[in-house]
Order: C-alpha cells, then sequence, then structure tokens
C-alpha cells in the first residue's frame, strides 16, 4: 500500500548555521524523493485537497504527472488554476488547505502537496513563448505587481490585450518583494523568473509610478487610452497598537523593517540601506509578517523573541515558520501583550512593559479572546521594537478615482468577480479584502481578468 | 531611468539637478516632494521638488551633501541617470487648495533655511504668479551659503537675506529678522511657512506664535517608500501620531512635536557614520 511509505522528509539548511544567513531555509525535494512522495498520493475519486485549495488546483492528477515523470505534463496541470506555483509552492498555509484536507493525515501525514507544487514550479521546462501583443490591441493597466497584478496581467496577455503593469517602488513583486524575506523565497531565483515570465508574454512594467499621485485612473483612461483598470495594490499601511513610547527611537513597523531588508537589500554590505535590529529584539504579533520580521532580526544578529496575546494554538502564521523559528532558537511569549514601550533619557528603546493574558469566552468569531491578567505586569528588556500587527489597504486609490467605494474597513467595493462599482474598473486580492494570501491574490486576479475580457468584448 | 539634464554646485555642499521626469513634472504642485534612488545600491531618499517644468517635462532638486546617500545622488553627472525618481508625493502645499476669493487679502512670508530655501521657490513663485503678497526671508551662517537669491527675488515682493555673520544683509538668525520685520517695520503677514533645518523650523514656530502669525513647516522625516507603507516618518501632530509622507509633508508648526521629529531623524545615524567611514576610505 502506497501509504504506507512516510512523507518523505524535506532536506533543509541547519538552523544554527542558517540563523546567520538569508539564505533559503528549504531545498525541496530533488527528483527521487519528489517521485516517492509523489507515489503516497491514493488519488482519491472525490479529493478534499482539491476542494480545500482557494483556486481548486486539480492536486492528484499534477502528482499523478510526476509519478509518471512528465514534469511539463505536471506543470500544465498545474498551470491551468494558478499562475504562481513556485510562490504558493513555498508561501501557502498549506496545512489549513490542501494538506489539512489530505485523507492521509487523518492517521498519518498528509501528502506534501506544498513541497510537490514546488518541485514541479522549479523544475519543469518554462515553455516560454515570448509574445507581444497584436497591433491595436485593446490596452489594460494593472495597478500594483504583487500576485494579484501577476495574476491578472498574466492572463489578459494570454488572450492578446496590450497590458501596462503600473508599480509604485522601483521593483516589481509586491509583498513578495518587500515583505517575504529572501530566506523564504528567493527573490533572484524564484521571484524574479517568475516576474520575467509575465514580461515574456509581453506584459510591460512601468515602475516607479504611484497611481493616484504620479497619474490618476481617469488620466490612464482618458489621456493614455486604457480601456480598462485592474487595481491590485495590496494592504500595505501598517497598524500600530497605539501604546504610549510607540514613537521611541527603535520602534518600527514590521513593513518597514522588512522592506529595509527585503526590497533595499540592508543585510547585504554592498547596499547602503541602514537598519538597525539592535542586541536585543522584540517582535509585537503573531502571524507569518510576525515570524519573517523575528526571522530577520536574528539573522542580523538581535537576540529576539516574540510576543502574542493568545496561545500559540491561535498563531495565525503557518506552521512551518513557527517551527523554524522555534528551531532557529527564537524565543515564543504567548499570552503576552504589550502596554507600554519604554524609552531611556535619550529616547531609544530600552524595554517593552507588558500585561500576561489569559484566553476568556470565545467572541463573535469563535475564537476565546484574551483578557488581561490582573497586577501581571512585567518588562521585557529590549533595544528594539517591531510591531506586526497587520496591514490594512492604502486609501490612495479610492480618494483619488471617483465612483469607486470604499467598504468600513478601508477596502474597495468590489463582488467575487472583481467588479467595482464603477464601470471598466476591476480590483482584487488584498485591496478589496484586507489582509490574505498571496494564492487568494492571485486567485483573485484571475477572475478579474476573465471579468475585464468578458466587458472589454462586450464593449 | 531618470536622465540628469543639468547639475550645478550652488555651494561646496549643495547641489542642484534638473532631471528628466515628465510624468512627475506634469503632477506635481507646490509643496510636493519626490524619492530618489540614485543607483541600485543606493537608498531611497525624499526631496522636496524645487521645481517644475511640464513643457520639457523636468523637476529640479537640491541636494545637500551628508552622507553617503546624498554623495550618491551628488555624485551623479550631468548626461547621466538615475536609477529611479517617484513622486509626485505628499499633500501640496495648503494654499494651493485655496480659491482666489480666500487668498486675495492674504501677505506670505516664507523663512527659508540652508538647504530648505529651494523648495521655497516654486511655493513663492505660485502666490506671485497669482499676485499674492509674498515676502521671502533666506537665512544661512555666511554669505557663500545663501542660495536661490535670484530666483527667489523673482518670485516675491521683497525679499530679504541674513546671514549667521553679517558678511551679506541682516545679521542675525531668521528669527529675528523676523520679529523686526513685524515689530519695527510695521509687517502684517498672515501666514508664514518655514522651510529649512529642524530646529530652525522649532525656532520659528515660537517666534511665530509670539507675533500671532499662523504657520505651516514641511518636515523632510525619515522614508522609505514615500506611499505610507513603512511609517518610518512617523512625527506626532496636535497629539496625534501622523506619517509625515501621506499626511504631510506641511502641517501647522504650532501642532508639531519639534524635539520627537529631531529624535526620529537621528535614527540611523550610528548606520549612517558607519557608511560614510567606509565610503571616505
Amino acid at each position: 500500500m502506497a501509504n504506507r511509505i512516510p512523507r518523505v522528509p524535506v532536506r533543509e539548511q541547519d538552523p544554527q548555521v542558517r540563523a546567520h544567513n538569508f539564505e533559503e531555509v528549504c531545498y525541496g525535494y530533488n527528483a527521487e524523493e519528489a517521485a516517492l512522495e509523489a507515489s503516497r498520493c491514493l488519488h482519491c475519486k472525490n479529493p478534499r485537497c482539491v476542494t480545500a485549495c482557494p483556486v481548486s488546483v486539480n492536486i492528484p492528477e499534477f502528482i499523478a504527472q510526476i509519478v509518471a515523470g512528465d514534469l511539463k505534463g505536471a506543470a500544465a496541470v498545474i498551470a491551468k488554476d494558478s499562475s504562481l506555483p513556485a510562490v504558493c509552492g513555498r508561501v501557502c498555509p498549506q496545512e489549513t488547505q490542501c494538506e489539512g484536507s489530505c485523507i492521509l493525515g487523518v492517521k498519518g501525514e498528509p501528502v506534501a502537496i506544498g513541497k510537490l507544487e514546488r518541485f514541479v514550479a522549479d523544475n519543469a521546462p518554462k515553455a516560454e513563448t515570448p509574445a507581444s501583443p497584436a497591433p491595436g490591441a485593446k490596452k489594460v493597466a494593472v495597478i500594483g505587481s504583487g500576485p494579484a497584478g501577476l495574476a491578472c496581467a498574466s492572463d489578459l496577455a494570454k488572450k492578446g490585450y496590450d497590458v501596462t503593469i503600473f508599480e509604485a517602488l522601483h521593483k516589481a513583486g509586491g509583498v513578495l518583494e518587500y515583505g517575504i524575506p529572501e530566506f523564504r523565497l528567493p527573490k533572484e531565483a524564484v521571484l524574479k523568473r517568475e516576474v520575467d515570465s509575465v514580461k515574456a508574454l509581453g506584459v510591460k512594467i512601468e515602475t516607479d509610478v504611484i497611481v493616484g499621485r504620479t497619474v490618476t485612473i481617469d488620466q490612464l483612461m482618458d489621456e493614455e487610452g486604457f480601456e480598462a483598470v485592474f487595481v491590485g495594490t495590496g494592504a500595505g499601511l501598517p497598524r500600530f497598537m497605539g501604546i504610549p513610547g510607540e514613537n521611541l527611537n527603535g520602534v518600527f513597523s514590521a513593513n518597514e523593517f522588512l522592506t529595509r531588508n527585503n526590497l533595499m537589500k540592508a543585510f547585504r554590505k554592498d547596499y547602503l540601506t541602514p537598519i538597525h535590529a539592535g542586541k536585543k529584539c522584540c517582535v509585537v504579533g503573531g502571524g507569518n509578517v510576525a515570524m519573517d520580521a523575528a526571522r530577520t532580526a536574528l539573522r542580523l544578529g538581535a537576540d529576539t523573541t516574540i510576543v502574542y496575546r493568545r496561545t500559540e494554538v491561535e498563531l495565525p502564521a503557518r506552521k512551518e515558520e513557527v517551527h523554524h523559528a522555534k528551531q532557529e532558537g527564537i524565543d515564543f511569549q504567548m499570552l503576552t501583550n504589550p502596554v507600554e514601550i519604554l524609552g531611556d533619557e535619550k529616547g531609544w528603546v530600552r524595554a517593552i512593559k507588558c500585561i500576561r493574558m489569559e484566553l476568556g469566552e470565545p467572541d463573535a468569531s469563535g475564537r476565546r479572546s484574551p483578557v488581561p491578567v490582573e497586577g501581571s505586569e512585567f518588562e521585557i528588556p529590549t533595544e528594539t521594537v517591531i510591531m506586526a500587527l497587520g496591514t490594512s489597504p492604502n486609501p490612495l486609490i479610492v480618494n483619488t478615482t471617483d465612483g469607486l467605494v470604499a467598504t468600513r474597513r478601508g477596502c474597495i467595493e468590489a463582488d467575487g468577480d472583481g467588479v467595482t462599482t464603477r464601470p471598466g474598473i476591476f480590483a482584487g486580492g488584498d485591496a478589496v479584502t484586507g489582509a490574505a494570501t498571496v494564492i487568494l491574490a492571485m486567485g483573485a486576479g484571475r477572475k478579474a481578468a476573465a471579468s475585464i475580457d468578458e466587458y472589454l468584448q462586450n464593449k | 531611468m531618470f536622465k540628469i539634464l543639468k547639475r550645478e554646485m550652488l555651494t561646496p555642499n549643495i547641489c542642484k539637478m534638473v532631471v528628466e521626469a515628465p510624468r512627475i513634472a506634469k503632477a506635481a504642485k507646490p509643496g510636493q516632494f519626490l524619492i530618489v534612488r540614485p543607483n541600485e545600491k543606493g537608498e531611497r531618499i525624499p526631496l522636496t521638488i524645487s521645481d517644475y517644468d511640464v513643457e520639457n517635462g523636468t523637476v529640479t532638486i537640491v541636494t545637500q551633501l551628508i552622507g553617503a546617500s546624498s554623495a550618491a545622488i551628488i555624485a551623479t553627472q550631468e548626461g547621466e541617470f538615475f536609477n529611479d525618481v517617484v513622486g509626485p508625493l505628499g499633500n501640496p502645499s495648503a494654499f494651493v487648495g485655496k480659491t482666489a476669493d480666500e487668498l486675495k487679502d492674504a501677505r506670505y512670508i516664507f523663512i527659508a533655511g540652508g538647504v530648505g530655501t529651494a523648495p521655497v521657490y516654486p511655493q513663492a513663485k505660485w502666490l506671485h504668479d497669482r499676485g499674492i503678497a509674498v515676502d521671502v526671508i533666506i537665512g544661512a551662517k555666511t554669505k557663500d551659503l545663501l542660495i536661490y537669491t535670484e530666483e527667489l527675488a523673482s518670485a516675491c515682493d521683497n525679499l530679504y537675506l541674513c546671514t549667521d555673520d553679517g558678511s551679506e544683509g541682516f545679521k542675525g538668525l531668521v528669527t529675528a529678522l523676523l520679529e523686526k520685520l513685524v515689530n519695527e517695520d510695521g509687517m502684517k503677514y498672515t501666514q508664514a511657512v518655514a522651510i529649512g533645518p529642524m530646529i530652525m523650523m522649532k525656532f520659528c514656530t515660537l517666534t511665530c506664535k509670539k507675533l500671532g502669525i499662523p504657520e505651516d513647516v514641511s518636515l523632510n522625516m525619515l522614508m522609505v517608500d514615500g506611499t505610507g507603507m513603512c511609517g518610518a516618518c512617523r512625527v506626532t501632530v496636535a497629539g496625534k501620531t501622523k506619517f509625515a509622507c501621506v499626511d504631510g509633508p506641511e502641517f501647522n508648526g504650532f501642532d508639531v512635536d519639534f524635539d520627537e521629529a529631531m529624535r526620529r531623524l537621528g535614527q540611523y545615524k550610528a548606520e549612517e557614520m558607519a557608511a560614510k567611514e567606509e565610503l571616505d576610505k
């Protein structure tokens, strides 16, 4: 029986070594390991993994192609539903999606679907057929080059549209570039390849354009001839706690800290970007961004603690990231909430004052909400504090575009097909849902591309 | 890539550059800033826009040599390129949103110091072109460090110069000159705008408060993206945390916590000094 084979472990960099470098943690499967792991799939008649995948990748089918040794075929199966497999294989929360539903997981370990997806994406020969839009093709503007924008642009280019992506930063990739660190998602080997393959389809990418400031959507449509616009601007604004001491020197948003290190390459000696992790760093939050910030601070030489107000069970981060963070020596202080940041006489952080929490009654979301334990305040000495409390969408586009409507949470109002309140303008990803996952954003970009195609065909 | 069309050293440490950036030139308004990343390994440096020319598609920036990153900007020669220039960022000056009627009885006094003199120019020009009364004070340590005197002379009604050593114009600080203009010369200003070093803006604010003149200041804080993403430019205004990049860069000076702003500007000083030493080797 195939399922008697235990899950094939994936080779990783030694935790002691990787705690001091920014190389990728996970090496991924080689062909032999992938074939063996693929052989564990039971090819269920009603595959629950497919239902649990936000974009319904035909998982048993691509795994069958790995078994058959046809990587090109496997890649083609995935490509029907996902345009960023090398990324999703690395950053999807598989344990709550495909792998969480795998039948093998009931009594043992689920098939390593994420690692197999990554294997296919990294190793399949690229079926690149360079293309450029036909003369007279209709022009579509895509705002933002993150997962939603890249997916939308590539689908539209494949349908023959003349697509230009406008990116506010100096490099394409959005959160994949500025947010997710090198040790989880290598920029040159993985991200650049994804971006290049979108460009190879004939998509133009114009960096350094902040739509809403440099040019407005109306100008793009009225003066530059774009007939439809997709807004995939993500959720990039950091949140702070609003506690005393947050503006002391040494308190950073995770966005600032990660952007300096990822986009601006502060970890490299040959780049001028300054970054300050200190000898002791506290990261507040429990999501993937908190794990990324903590593991970055650790690699920059800081003794790092993660402070989270609920328990480990509720940590929203991927299980693998929590596991890796612990292996690397990050201290986890659960049921702990900051109440004040304390400074020295020069205005630099010296400690973070926290209060212990306990889980109370379940709230409206069904999660047990943390309540402070009276009189349990204590101080954690630290030189830096990084706030990783989630992000919200930038209001710039809504504020500068008539006819677009913001929801109560500052998101752009759009339906499941990316249709907004204004004809010709579509939106998807975190800009619509608030901060979520790469795969949902990618899926939203693709749905919007289909809606744009339909809109332009009927126009 | 963004081409440098003109480069001129205004003082041994201050460099003026005219850069080809048609999209920014078309969208720019007085008071806004842009971000330059001179080369692949450089930082993203926020600079207030010192002029813009829609017809020629250019913007003008004026940079002072401070550390390794400003050195990289200044080292870029005429005919060469910056990797990135992005903008315009931030909100235009408050007067840009006012009606002619609201401005007709106004008299503006701009107080400019050091490299902050250059971004006063598009503001004074905007008002002067519309027939609104504008006076300008430029202050510097000594005569040779005064910049933009000719440009500003053509963009205001009265230009006052002052130097710490008295080598040109009034001898003393810009605040003393402002007090003299109001208290001794009987000038009546409805609005002041101070742009310069943080310490100068702090003392201008104290003087304007004393003289009862409403005052705006332009805060050039540390930034990474300039679009509200990083929060490095946090500043306390009227007791609330604001982002200088998207809520500013201009704020009512009376509301700004200057001491905090000055402290936050020094946040990466140790790292910058190290980089500068590396560069000087």
